[in-house]
């Protein structure tokens, strides 16, 4: 059910953890629905330097954070922003019907990042 | 890579004796049994002597055994077929909330046309108490249906005395006996059961084909119409290599029966332990002593079933979960839920169904290989777990 790309990013998925004092934090999903997951991004002149994840979910909930974080790597803010949830299951070559909402909270887990560290900014120029 | 098949109450692999058996009425003894000539009455005595197996291992007089197309069928024939046949007697039946969908769903079908449903809730450990039974029990009611042993926590029900309540009352007794048959005796007139569920592939038969007992007497309109089979109680053409197997898997079953639950309740037993003993924060869904006797089922904290499931397999175990990303809704198992298990910790449940074929060997593989899993993803979630 589930295609070959999906399987290998549940084997060795990309980027997981967490960076430390982290620029911007997103974090999506609830237990009770069962996938929970935390992404975490270093922006260097707005562009992710690195970014990691934690899942707590499902095969596709745990592939589709590894993609994503895997699409994210060195991207231009506006342009990680624009990393649909559709794009993220087309890059495993597809989700099972039942299983794209996983989809939806991974690109979700990175735009509340991406809009944290932003936050974060508008903070500090108030501030400033 | 070995595969390691631990799900036995999905499907059983089909009995190499059991095949044999069927394979001659597929080519050379084809025939229809509905007909007259040589080949067709070759047909019919292997069907009634299936029946005759079936029903010696119920207690029941072959009569009474109707040949259906598998568990489904007869839990819808069940419901269906007993509350049309009662409609001028009333219009209520008694179910409860661990039930197959087979029967869930069946009693919802019902509701939305018109007639009564109770669902009675179970205890912490799946188990229905029969005096919620007979407090249910109203001038209307013409059928409680409980289910023998629950397909996803194992719970054994105390059908005996459920049944000795519905006689008493003069309400008809279905039990869905699907997980049970050819696994536990049973004795329809002992357990007073006056329906009752059965399917092939569940005890190393083949699938597509089941049985219900409908005691003599019973009032029950047909869920099949068409040709007047199996005593006009099913109409269809016999699947008669199907209905062979299921005989030859009920004879085998009468012999192993009681040697395959002392050895499988044992290695039941340690695999509970040893879970409970490598794993941190699991517990045991399902009565401690009151469960059928390959059942293991357990919620694992900080893990999801699923991502359980596919590691398992990554290893060759098959196994299954009660996760909502493999019940195929959104929801986790209306069981697990049912018998007060928080969603958050039903996501992280896991099933062990062990079979005539399991190895001391085969559990040890899985105690080996499931710690470092749990511990894998446990890592990768976000949550940080009390203990």
């Amino acid at each position: 059910m589930y295609s070959e790309k999906v399987m290998e990013h549940f084997r060795n998925p990309r980027n997981v953890g967490e960076i430390e004092n982290p620029d911007g934090v997103g974090e999506v999903g609830n237990p009770v629905c069962g996938d929970v997951m935390k992404i975490t991004i270093r922006v260097n002149h707005d562009r992710i330097d690195d970014v990691k994840f934690q899942t707590l979910g499902c095969g596709a909930a745990i592939a589709t954070s590894s993609m994503v974080t895997e699409m994210a790597m060195g991207k231009k803010l506006d342009e990680a922003m624009t990393i649909s949830k559709q794009a993220v299951a087309e890059a495993l070559d597809g989700l099972p019907p039942a299983k794209m909402h996983c989809s939806v909270l991974a690109a979700d887990g990175l735009h509340a990042a991406i809009e944290d560290y932003r936050a974060r900014q508008n903070r500090k120029e108030e501030q400033a | 890579m070995k595969t390691i098949y631990l799900d036995h109450a999905a499907t059983t692999p089909t009995d190499r004796e059991v095949v044999a058996a069927m394979t001659p009425y597929f080519t050379d003894k084809f025939g229809n049994p509905s007909t007259l000539y040589g080949v067709g009455r070759e047909a019919k005595a292997a069907i009634e002597e299936a029946r005759e197996k079936v029903a010696s291992l119920l207690g029941a007089d072959p009569g009474e055994v109707f040949f259906t197309s598998g568990g489904t069928e007869s839990d819808n024939q069940a419901l269906v077929g007993i509350v049309y046949a009662n409609e001028k007697k009333g219009n209520h039946l008694i179910t409860c909330a661990i039930e197959h969908h087979a029967v869930l769903d069946t009693a919802e079908f019902l509701k939305r046309r018109g007639f009564e449903a109770t669902i009675l809730p179970v205890d912490k450990y799946g188990m229905v108490d029969p005096e919620d039974v007979r407090r249910a029990i109203n001038g209307k009611t013409v059928l409680v249906s409980i289910m023998h042993a629950n397909n996803e926590v194992g719970t054994v029900q105390p059908v005996a005395e459920i049944g000795k309540i519905a006689r008493e009352a003069g309400v008809a007794f279905h039990t869905d006996a699907v997980q049970t048959f050819g696994h536990l005796p049973i004795d329809v007139n002992a357990m007073k059961i006056d329906l009752l569920s059965i399917s092939g592939h569940k005890l190393y038969g083949p699938k597509g084909v089941g049985a219900i007992y409908i005691r003599k007497g019973t009032r029950i309109i047909p869920f099949m119409h068409g040709g007047g089979q199996e005593s006009r109680r099913r109409a269809g053409t016999h699947n008669v290599p199907g209905i062979v197997g299921l005989g030859k898997a009920a004879e085998i079953a009468a012999v192993e029966m009681g040697s395959e639950e002392a050895h499988l309740s044992i290695l039941r037993d340690e695999l509970i332990a040893s879970i409970l003993e490598r794993v941190e924060d699991v517990r045991l869904n399902g009565h401690p002593t009151e469960r059928l006797p390959n059942n293991i089922n357990v919620c694992i904290e900080g893990a999801e079933g699923e991502a359980m499931l596919l590691s398992l397999d990554m290893e060759g175990i098959c196994v299954s979960s009660g996760s909502a990303c493999t019940s195929g809704t959104l929801n986790p198992s209306h069981v697990l839920l049912a018998m007060g298990i928080p969603a958050e910790i039903a996501h992280g449940s896991l099933r062990v169904t062990l079979g005539r074929s399991t190895t001391k060997k085969e559990i040890d593989y899985l105690l080996e290989v499931l710690p470092p899993i749990v511990e894998r993803l446990r890592k990768m979630s976000p949550l940080k777990r009390t203990r």
